[in-house]
């Protein structure tokens, strides 16, 4: 936080200079220098999904491409003057997430037609400058389905979610139709912690679900990985890699890749050519957007290895068509 | 129905119930110990954050668990001494100076928390407590593995829970606490210094909080994220009023909460197809609220709480 806001000040510096040149010499100054990006995160920077957005601008910004600041953990009540700050500040592109202040964010983007915002959210683009992003990881999530499958031998899988919102169900329902193309009649236990972060009550979820007989969890939150380590049970990852941190645990994960769309909406707002669009499709992964992490060959069958390679090379030639469906998942009969 | 029984005819259920209650007693019996002695100590969610975020980072610097408990214990007290100065000999509002108190050790746990990890990709780990297995006693039916392989800080809070019952009800001190609770004038007429003792419940109630909330970071997970907290310093607030103030009742009555929240997750299981999650979620809160309906009518809370005690006033 503190780095942020040195950032911060470091920037305004930085914009005084570059505002100062460009009235000498009369250019404009994001075809000429680094574009200035901001990115205002609900969660702080550790929680899986901010830390793949962070991690793309971090790249970036390695790169010399963009300067980077960001606000992390910052209240959704207070989201907007957050917003309305960096525009004022005159950062070229905002990034964040909008999930709980989806209208007050597209109002804020109305009243800076010159500010590029590229923001996660459940619905689409809107103006001019208002683009939308997700994690759309459904297909690679799909693939660990098909793992998780094989490898149940119960025949019962334990989920535990954050919120049902659109980006967890339809992550969830791609892993189901996953299981049940090799498992058609597998079990599924549902439920949500109603927080993004509390690991203690989603590890006492993940242990309800496996004193019912659970022998794999879908961890889409911190804490249930940790349950399945303690009781000897194998666990799917979600969004990051989680497989070195518990060997033996997590057989698969369903990765998302920021860069390609973080990499598309820097080079819009370079060219002068940004405009409110849906990036969503850059986190597919015949973009390069979502993959399934290596899988360790020692836990997994050869048939089961070689099924899920021929679906993800159908998936990247456009052959085969992950199901897309928003609703909430519930626990089987 | 018949699930319903399976879920309670369970040891796992029970084992959950006493691991969620696990925080909840520590920080109900410290809240207990500030409140017995008049002072009300709204600062608990901000304490716990501040014990689970010091507790914590000690370990993950490189001290041993239990260093890492005296560290969070220290630290609720450096807190609750705070509360106790502001409150106490200075007499200003309890609930303002409490709830200033929780913004500012929450905030200043985050703080400190980024300035020494400023940029983690994942949150840090650490070897947190794991499960003990008491020897003989484990091996009971359904009690044994219900309440003898828990972690030890819960055994920790279970012996707090006499301790701090013993001292109370049977020793001169904790006759000086309660009579500073009840009637600080008549206590004072005793020779007993109504500040001191005042001051020194705040004190160790909130190192008894401090560690419940280092619970989270050092036996529930092994990480520490921001707010992780999430409300249980309150809930603890209404569990003193559940349990009429005494220690055997706020076990009891901690118990009872983390009960209805490892039925909940299971319910959610058996008949999460029908009802939406959100009523399960709500359940342990609302199955409380009843209880405490029920049991506080009959509360008898300490006489002097919330009220200043000023020397000589008449």
């Amino acid at each position: 936080m503190t780095q942020g806001l040195f950032r911060k000040g470091l920037t305004a510096l930085a914009l005084a200079g570059a505002v100062v040149v460009a009235a000498i010499t009369g250019v404009q100054p994001a075809a000429a220098e680094k574009i200035k990006v901001a990115a205002i995160y609900t969660l702080p920077v550790e929680q899986q999904w901010i830390s793949r957005i962070h991690k793309a601008l971090n790249t970036a910004a390695e790169r010399g491409d963009i300067e980077y600041v960001y606000s992390e953990n910052v209240a959704n009540t207070d989201y907007e003057r957050v917003m309305r700050e960096y525009s004022e500040a005159g950062q070229n592109l905002v990034v964040g997430e909008v999930f709980a202040v989806e209208r007050a964010a597209r109002a804020v983007a109305k009243d800076y037609p010159k500010t590029a915002y590229l923001m996660g959210s459940s619905f689409g683009p809107s103006g001019d400058n208002f683009s939308v992003f997700d994690n759309w990881i459904h297909e690679p999530s799909y693939l660990t389905g098909m793992i998780a499958g094989s490898l149940s031998k119960s025949g019962v899988i334990g989920m535990v979610g954050g919120y049902p919102i659109p980006e967890v169900n339809r992550l969830m329902h791609a892993f189901m139709d996953g299981v049940r193309e090799v498992k058609p009649d597998t079990k599924f236990l549902v439920s949500f912690i109603g927080s993004w972060y509390d690991p203690p009550k989603a590890k006492e979820a993940a242990f309800a679900m496996m004193d019912t007989g659970a022998d794999i969890m879908y961890a889409e939150r911190y804490g249930v990985s940790d349950a399945a380590k303690e009781r000897g049970v194998m666990a799917i990852g979600n969004v990051i890699d989680t497989q070195n941190e518990y060997p033996g645990t997590v057989v698969a994960s369903a990765l998302w890749h920021m860069e390609p769309t973080i990499d598309k909406a820097i080079e819009a707002v370079k060219s002068g050519s940004y405009e409110a669009a849906d990036y969503g499709s850059y986190s597919f992964m015949s973009q390069g957007g979502g993959s399934l992490a290596p899988i360790d060959p020692k836990l997994v069958d050869e048939k089961t290895l070689a099924a899920v390679k021929i679906r993800e090379q159908e998936i990247r030639d456009g052959l085969f068509r992950v199901n897309v469906n928003d609703s909430e998942p519930k626990s089987s009969k | 129905m018949n699930e319903i029984l399976e879920i309670l005819l369970s040891v796992s259920f029970w084992a959950a119930a006493l691991r969620i209650a696990s925080p909840l007693i520590l920080g109900t019996l410290g809240e207990l110990v500030c409140e017995r002695a008049g002072v009300l100590n709204l600062g608990i969610e901000g304490i716990m954050t501040a014990g689970a975020m010091a507790g914590w980072m000690a370990v993950y610097q490189g001290a041993d668990l239990w260093t890492g408990v005296a560290v969070a214990a220290a630290i609720g007290m450096i807190l609750g001494f705070i509360h106790g100065v502001f409150t106490v000999p200075l007499g200003l509002s309890q609930h303002v100076t409490g709830l200033g108190l929780t913004l500012l050790a929450t905030s200043l746990s985050y703080f400190t928390y980024r300035m020494i990890l400023p940029d983690v990709p994942s949150p840090p780990r650490i070897e947190a407590f794991q499960p003990l297995a008491i020897p003989y006693l484990s091996d009971l039916p359904i009690i044994g593995p219900a309440i003898f392989e828990q972690t030890p800080l819960t055994y920790f809070a279970l012996i707090a829970v006499a301790v701090v019952a013993f001292v109370l009800y049977k020793t001169p001190l904790g006759l000086a606490v309660r009579s500073v609770g009840e009637n600080p004038a008549a206590a004072e007429a005793q020779g007993i210094d109504v500040y001191a003792v005042r001051i020194g419940a705040v004190m160790v109630g909130s190192g008894l909080m401090a560690v419940g909330g280092a619970f989270l970071t050092m036996s529930a997970f092994n990480a520490f994220f921001f707010e992780m907290v999430a409300g249980r310093g309150w809930i603890c607030i209404a569990l003193v009023v559940f349990a009429s103030w005494r220690p055997g009742k706020a076990l009891l009555g901690a118990f009872l909460f983390g009960a209805f929240d490892a039925f909940q997750v299971r319910l959610q299981q058996v008949v999460g197809g029908d009802i939406p999650y959100q009523i399960f979620l709500m359940l342990p809160y609302l199955l409380s609220i009843l209880a405490l309906i029920v049991m506080s009518r009959r509360a008898a809370y300490p006489k002097a709480l919330m009220i200043p005690y000023r020397k000589g006033e008449r």
